[in-house]
């Protein structure tokens, strides 16, 4: 009986969370449609269904039924593992992320969340390394100059923006002295949320999110105007379909785990012990707490999408490497530095952080200007900055 | 067979799988794959023998940052039509395998009688043996112990860095 | 627990195939390739080496290896993209004038 559950539990479990992103997936379309037809002042997808929200279900369908092409100048076995190879770190990083506290069932402690490990962080930052295989693979698969160059932008941005997204919760860890995600959602419950300690940590960390996501203002991966559809030009029918659930997942994976890292997890103001810590309707509240924060997170995502206009690939570059590099690298040594010394002052800690990364900004900005400056009359007569793709051609 | 020997099994038997894979492909992005294959089977290997966050950074470091720059490398410079002829030297081949296989023996063979020897005095301390170690106690080692190593391994990385900027410096250079 | 002659003749096992690589393949990032999984065979062998006698060092010396892994890779992928910008092959068996 007791192995009866020890194995039934976490397959439903997960059984309900991998379920619970395909329709996440398939909501973040319908409402990434919607909201940019409300931003922009139009009405959007609103046919299929009460307010369309059946739009996502007649476009899978139209997916599955379309012509699988696989068009003859591309490597066969790679080009049909790209899409894979994107989809499957997508949906594994959400193994370790806690949807809640936990419930009481069968005399038995239930953690809401699929696998507790204690290295939960680290898992994720080695999981999210592996998106960029399916965008390179795929990119080069493709046999097409377009596709190449996408895919050779999408890696340099992620293993960039990599080391801001590792670095930006190393303040994090060292409060909470624990890699486990779990853990340290209970202690943002029992103290301050992590984001209001690491402010410029924590828009660091979703800067280099946004841009591991591949999203606007970002997608220089996929950038319509210069590369007709980068690293999935090729791409049709299904396989097409699962790079873009994959982009999907990513966002509400991203989401979920920067709600457990900076904004408090399951927690809500004690609003999630209702009814009792452990009871049934408390897990059912802390899940739906966790829920509408990351439903919140998602809905930012959209909005930033449809609000700023793309980086320039320079722009892309230095604004990874001069500005949210040295915020992420300053935000860990002021607070190791104003933990000793201010004898564990939370408040110093978070006033420090900000007060560091505002001088760090101001910095790197005033030398950047004179930098600029200079450049501007070089510019002119060498040509473009981008170093990097020069060797292509 | 317990558990653990069926996934030694498995995690060994592909990281042998990928490892001849790497010198077989023609290739190199097929190779390059498979070298992931090994590194993952590898950290899958770390696992096993409790060694969590060296298998954690070999996925991070090997298989995310390190292997990503092999295929950018090998996508920037387009080398698939080149290296597909002369891919193997045909004469030395049959050699060196030769010699591969006597060194495959002979390290087999140091695995086995080594361990054989000393296995009495190491029965003694296998109660620890089973002990995983935490990040702390790795980290506390790393800065105590064994700093010295630890910021000569950071001036490596650094001499490293540099290096680079010069070698694509001097290069851009020349070309101009 | 798994007795560790397995996981050393595996570690053997892997170091000879990075060995062999290194002789019979004439690319040069291939060549860089094989020197990586020799590396990392001797760090399966620390791995287990450490379990074994219940020391935490070899794991240390692992990270050690990781960095100067890390280095060298950088070092070596700028040298090859350099060569190839010259001499438009990375055949080590063509690269074999001193003066570029």
């Amino acid at each position: 009986m007791n192995l009866l559950i020890d194995i039934v539990i976490p397959i439903v479990k997960i059984l309900i969370i991998a379920h619970m992103l395909i329709i996440g997936v398939m909501a973040m379309i319908w409402s990434e449609r919607r909201v940019s037809g409300w931003i922009q002042d139009r009405i959007g997808p609103n046919r299929v269904g009460p307010q369309g929200l059946l739009q996502p279900i007649a476009d899978g369908i139209k997916f599955l039924f379309k012509e699988d092409l696989i068009p003859n100048h591309v490597d066969k076995p790679l080009y049909v593992l790209a899409p894979a190879m994107l989809l499957v770190p997508a949906m594994i990083t959400v193994a370790v992320v806690p949807f809640g506290s936990s419930i009481e069932l069968f005399g038995e402690t239930i953690n809401l969340q699929i696998a507790d490990i204690n290295i939960g962080v680290l898992y994720i930052l080695a999981i999210t390394s592996l998106g960029v295989y399916g965008v390179v693979i795929g990119a080069w698969a493709s046999n097409n100059k377009y596709s190449l160059l996408g895919g050779l932008r999408s890696s340099a941005q992620m293993i960039s923006y990599e080391l801001t997204l590792g670095l930006s919760i190393i303040g994090v860890l060292m409060l909470s002295e624990s890699l486990s995600l779990r853990d340290i959602a209970i202690a943002q419950g029992e103290g301050v949320w992590n984001c209001f300690i690491h402010l410029p940590a924590f828009l660091a960390f979703t800067t280099a999110m946004y841009a591991e996501t591949n999203r606007l203002p970002f997608d220089l991966a996929e950038a319509e105007q210069e590369l007709v559809a980068g690293y999935h030009t090729e791409y049709s029918s299904m396989k097409f379909a699962m790079f873009f659930m994959a982009e999907y997942m990513n966002m509400i994976v991203g989401s979920a785990v920067t709600v457990t890292l900076f904004l408090g997890g399951w927690h809500f103001f004690g609003l999630e012990n209702i009814g009792g810590e452990g009871s049934l309707l408390a897990g059912l509240m802390s899940f739906a707490i966790f829920f509408v924060k990351t439903g919140i997170f998602l809905f930012v995502f959209i909005w930033v999408r449809w609000t700023l206009p793309r980086f320039r690939y320079d722009q892309l570059m230095n604004f990874g490497w001069k500005f949210l590099l040295p915020v992420a690298l300053t935000s860990i040594v002021v607070t190791g530095t104003l933990w000793i010394v201010t004898n564990q002052s939370l408040l110093w800690i978070a006033i420090g952080n900000v007060v560091a990364a505002f001088i760090v900004i101001s910095i790197v900005a005033g030398i950047f200007m004179v930098d600029n400056n200079k450049k501007v009359t070089v510019d002119n007569s060498v040509g473009t900055p981008l170093s990097g793709l020069d060797a292509i051609e | 067979m317990s558990v653990e020997h069926i996934l030694f099994f498995i995690f060994g038997g592909v990281s042998l799988i990928g490892a001849v894979s790497v010198i077989t492909f023609r290739h190199p992005i097929y190779s390059a794959l498979a070298l992931i294959v090994t590194f993952f089977s590898q950290a899958g290997l770390f696992v096993l023998l409790g060694a969590h966050f060296v298998a954690a950074v070999q996925v991070i470091v090997y298989a995310g940052a390190i292997m990503v720059l092999f295929l950018f490398v090998i996508m920037l410079l387009n080398l698939g039509t080149l290296s597909l002829k002369g891919a193997l030297s045909g004469k030395l081949k049959g050699f060196a395998i030769i010699l591969g296989i006597l060194l495959a023996i002979e390290g087999v063979y140091i695995a086995v009688t080594t361990l054989d020897n000393t296995d009495t005095a190491l029965a003694s301390s296998q109660v620890a043996a089973d002990t995983t170690y935490s990040i702390s106690e790795l980290g506390e080692l790393l800065f105590t112990d064994y700093l010295l190593p630890f910021e000569v391994t950071s001036i490596i990385l650094l001499a490293a860095l540099i290096g680079v900027i010069v070698l694509v410096k001097r290069g851009n250079q020349t070309e101009n | 627990m798994l007795s560790i002659e397995y996981y050393l003749i595996l570690s053997a096992l892997l170091f000879t195939i990075g060995v062999i690589g290194v002789l019979i393949r004439r690319n040069a990032i291939i060549i860089f390739m094989c020197i990586e999984l020799m590396l990392n065979a001797a760090n399966l062998a620390f791995v287990a080496i450490s379990k074994n006698l219940g020391q935490a060092e070899g794991q240390l010396f692992v990270f050690f290896v990781m960095a100067v892994a890390a280095a060298e890779v950088a070092i070596g992928l700028a040298i090859i993209v350099s060569v190839f910008k010259h001499r438009e092959t990375i055949n080590v068996d063509e690269i074999n004038s001193l003066k570029g």
